[in-house]
């Protein structure tokens, strides 16, 4: 995590006060930006936190806004899962954020708290290629079920795609 | 449409063995009438109830999420149109808003309200055009006629708006592209004098249609707890019941300067869907006249010469708006790094765009929320049961647009 101009510490955020105390070996940092709070984790944590932040009466996150990846090659742990709750009754958002290894990236995966979270997960290991644990029917979603070309919302993939495109051939006049 | 058998015997017919029964696996679409665009659901079929459906998304995948990270932040705009593509004005919303917030501006007064106002007819737009394609799904030919006649009569004011009628881009970074004239004024006040009579023949077709009624009440009934944990959102949320507007939880446009009511369903069956999106036909039409009687006099775009086009009489006549214009459309602006999620109400359900930005002219990572995608996660649990011919129903409940789902 890197503090940009606009983005400041909320350790005192009420949201955050909470996932520290109560899980104090997961949480990491929270920052806000533009309003939106951010809650940095370790991936092991995301589903104690998580299921924590459904139960809990006075933080009620019933609802799962999405879940996506990004991807920073240069950094030691190459992808950020991205979470965003909101509560339907409280009114109030929350975003998540866990860090992956490349070498190992798997997370836990939160469908067994909000099943929509299902598809979304698909998605993002459809797109990304990360791995979810435990999760009912991790398959590709949007590609080819034998799509073996890679994972092309990593940044190391080419905008014009893989495959066929490559072997194109042009001949001199 | 190809068929398959599979050999295993249901466990339910054991008490029954004379008769030769078996679970059928059906392919349906990609190519289908009913399914808006290109879907495939493989279906698990015990006679005609459905045991299990598969929806195969993807046939309309273009990589708009890839593509957006290599060009400049005022060029996605009318990759957004391309997403869902009957309703255009409101992913553009969608879109401006998230690239708004992300830069940290604010809009004029005028701005706000002529972008609710479009955003409002789109939405009338929307569910006339699910009004009668719903209808004709289901059999009932009439309403889809009745219904796109208002829709062209809209769809002219938007041609006459921005030049296009379905793929517009009339939203800009900090407003709007052109303000209204005094044709589209006219037009709109003539339409919503005249709306409620419309609206009077839809129901008139369908409120006691005793094929309609059959076919709507008590199919695909999801509960409210059930909707909330899928993440639907939109009629296909509040049609159980949940008070969940993002256009009353967190107004954006000039939604809070007027008066309006989200209006909510008990059972969370399709008629009560359908009963939402004819009810939100009414309320539109309300937030629409309320806008243009309160419309404020005043510019149209923010002042904010780093992120707004100059106006075009201005760049043929000085110096450095011609610059700046130059240098928005050759490299467009950095943003500001940071990253920020927008939702927006859109017909369909939440729209959102989660933006990644690294200070540079390009999004880092753009991610939508597309509630067409995730409303298709549902499909499996509410068609579990029904006949195969409630399937067509259950899409057509949803409001689904392939290429949205797909992006």
């Amino acid at each position: 995590m890197k503090l940009v101009p606009g983005m400041t510490l909320a350790e005192d955020h009420a949201i955050a006060q909470r996932i520290r105390l109560r899980i104090p070996e997961g949480y990491l940092a929270s920052t806000v930006f533009r309003g939106d709070l951010s809650v940095h984790l370790r991936r092991e944590y995301l589903l104690q936190v998580c299921q924590y932040l459904h139960d809990d009466p006075d933080l009620d996150f019933d609802y799962i806004v999405h879940i996506s990846s990004v991807d920073y090659p240069k950094d030691p742990e190459r992808f950020e899962m991205v979470y965003e709750f909101h509560s339907i009754r409280k009114k109030q958002w929350v975003r998540l954020k866990a860090r992956l290894p490349e070498d190992d990236c798997t997370i836990d995966s939160v469908a067994s708290i909000w099943r929509g979270a299902n598809y979304m997960e698909r998605e993002v290991y459809d797109m990304m290629g990360i791995r979810f644990n435990h999760h009912p029917d991790l398959r590709r979603i949007l590609l080819p079920d034998d799509y073996d070309e890679g994972f092309p919302l990593r940044k190391n993939f080419p905008v014009t795609g893989r495959g066929w495109r490559d072997r194109f051939e042009f001949l001199d006049k | 449409m190809e068929e398959k058998t599979t050999t295993q015997t249901s466990a339910s017919t054991q008490s029954l063995p004379l008769l030769r029964t078996e679970e059928l696996m059906l392919n349906m679409g990609p190519q289908h009438p009913s399914t808006h665009g290109v879907l495939k659901v493989v279906l698990t079929l015990e006679g005609e109830k459905i045991v299990k459906s598969d929806p195969v998304l993807g046939f309309l995948h273009r990589g708009v999420e890839k593509l957006a990270e290599t060009i400049t932040y005022q060029q996605f705009i009318p990759h957004t149109d391309r997403l869902d593509y009957v309703c255009a004005m409101y992913n553009n919303f969608a879109y401006v808003r998230a690239v708004e917030k992300l830069l940290g501006i604010s809009v004029p007064d005028r701005a706000e309200y002529l972008r609710t106002i479009v955003a409002e007819v789109q939405r009338i737009i929307g569910h006339l055009f699910w009004l009668g394609t719903q209808a004709l799904d289901i059999g009932a030919i009439t309403v889809f006629f009745y219904t796109f006649r208002e829709r062209e009569v809209l769809l002219d004011i938007f041609d006459e708006l921005c030049g296009a009628r379905l793929t517009t881009s009339w939203y800009r970074i900090g407003g709007v592209e052109r303000d209204f004239t005094p044709k589209i004024t006219h037009d709109l006040y003539q339409f919503l004098e005249t709306f409620p009579e419309k609206i009077a023949e839809y129901n008139m077709l369908l409120e006691n249609n005793r094929i309609w009624l059959a076919r709507t009440k008590d199919i695909a009934v999801i509960s409210a707890e059930d909707a909330v944990s899928f993440g639907l959102s939109g009629p296909p949320l509040r049609g159980s019941g949940v008070d969940y507007d993002l256009r009353k939880v967190a107004p954006y446009g000039a939604y809070d300067k007027v008066q309006w009511r989200v209006p909510l369903g008990k059972k969370g069956d399709t008629y009560d869907r359908y009963w939402i999106r004819m009810e939100e036909l009414g309320e539109s039409s309300k937030i629409i006249k309320q806008c243009l009687d309160q419309l404020p006099e005043g510019p149209y775009l923010a002042d904010v010469p780093q992120v707004v086009t100059p106006p075009k009489e201005r760049v043929f006549t000085d110096m450095e708006s011609m610059i700046y214009q130059f240098k928005l459309f050759a490299q467009g602006f950095n943003a500001p790094p940071g990253d920020i999620y927008c939702g927006t109400e859109a017909h369909k359900g939440e729209l959102g765009f989660y933006i990644v930005s690294d200070g540079s002219g390009r999004p880092y990572r753009l991610k939508i929320r597309a509630p067409s995608f995730i409303h298709m996660g549902a499909f499996d649990w509410m068609a579990k049961g029904y006949m195969i011919s409630d399937v067509i129903t259950i899409f057509g409940t949803y409001d689904v647009v392939m290429g949205e789902c797909d992006r």
